[in-house]
């Protein structure tokens, strides 16, 4: 089982996370549009840590089964964590002055995104599922 | 990493590289705008042909930017998305990108030449 881990501490490293995932989908056999789908949304996940934790750590690791390719990205921080994570899913939220099209827009890029966030630890993790090649 | 502004008859024409970091964004931003009132360009050309990702931040830098030089009086056109990013944006959120687009730089300087002749007609 690839494992792969990528410390977020500054925005090149946001550019590492989603080449490294990139990488491993295009190995795993996802066509180029998943890889842009799964590349986008772990350089949205990989942002929000870094703005609004200082840091965090993305992990990618190839959980592929059978005759399926499974990618699971999580990342992790330690901020102040989402106030209201429903609200924080809504198209349009934001409280940095964004388009509020980041975590909203993650969850309809990629499969089981789960979203879980207290203050002080915010996890988030998502798959990407496609036929093995 | 310093993105290269070229100006080409009162156009200013600019490729956003392939890991453009947050920071580079940021100087890339206020290049262009400094650029913009240096040269009195009348149209400014994006193009975006080396990025294979659009993440919500760079829609937002690109579209404020586009906003912005407009306020300096330029005409803006975006070209040279790939077809994986479009199709990523539209699924993220429809509001993402606000700006005038085309397909690659001929139909962006041709766009752009019939937006400047409207505007000074």
């Amino acid at each position: 089982m690839t494992h792969k881990q990528i410390k977020l501490k500054q925005s090149s490293d946001i550019v590492a996370a989603r080449q490294a995932c990139r990488e491993m989908a295009r190995g795993l056999g996802f066509g180029s549009a998943d890889q842009t789908r799964l590349a986008t949304a772990v350089s949205e996940l990989t942002r929000n840590a870094i703005q609004y934790a200082g840091e965090g750590v993305c992990v990618v690791t190839d959980e592929s089964e059978n005759e399926t390719a499974v990618i699971r990205v999580v990342v992790e921080d330690h901020g102040p964590g989402i106030a209201d994570v429903d609200k924080a899913l809504e198209l349009g939220f934001t409280t940095s002055g964004g388009l509020g099209a980041g975590l909203s827009g993650v969850r309809r890029l990629a499969h089981d995104f789960v979203l879980n966030s207290e203050p002080g630890h915010t996890i988030v993790q998502l798959k990407m599922l496609g036929k093995k090649r | 990493m310093k993105v290269a502004i070229l100006k080409l008859r009162g156009i200013l024409l600019t490729s956003i590289p392939i890991d453009m970091n947050d920071e580079d964004a940021m100087a890339f931003q206020a290049d262009v705008l400094r650029m913009l009132s240096d040269t009195e360009a009348t149209g400014l050309v994006i193009d975006i042909t080396a990025m294979n990702v659009v993440d919500s931040y760079m829609a937002r830098v690109i579209n404020d930017t586009a906003v912005q030089a407009g306020m300096l009086g330029a005409q803006v056109v975006l070209c040279g998305m790939q077809p994986d990013v479009a199709l990523t944006l539209i699924e993220m959120g429809r509001e993402l990108i606000g700006v005038e687009t085309a397909l690659n730089l001929d139909q962006a300087f041709n766009r752009l030449e019939t937006m400047i002749e409207e505007r000074e007609a």
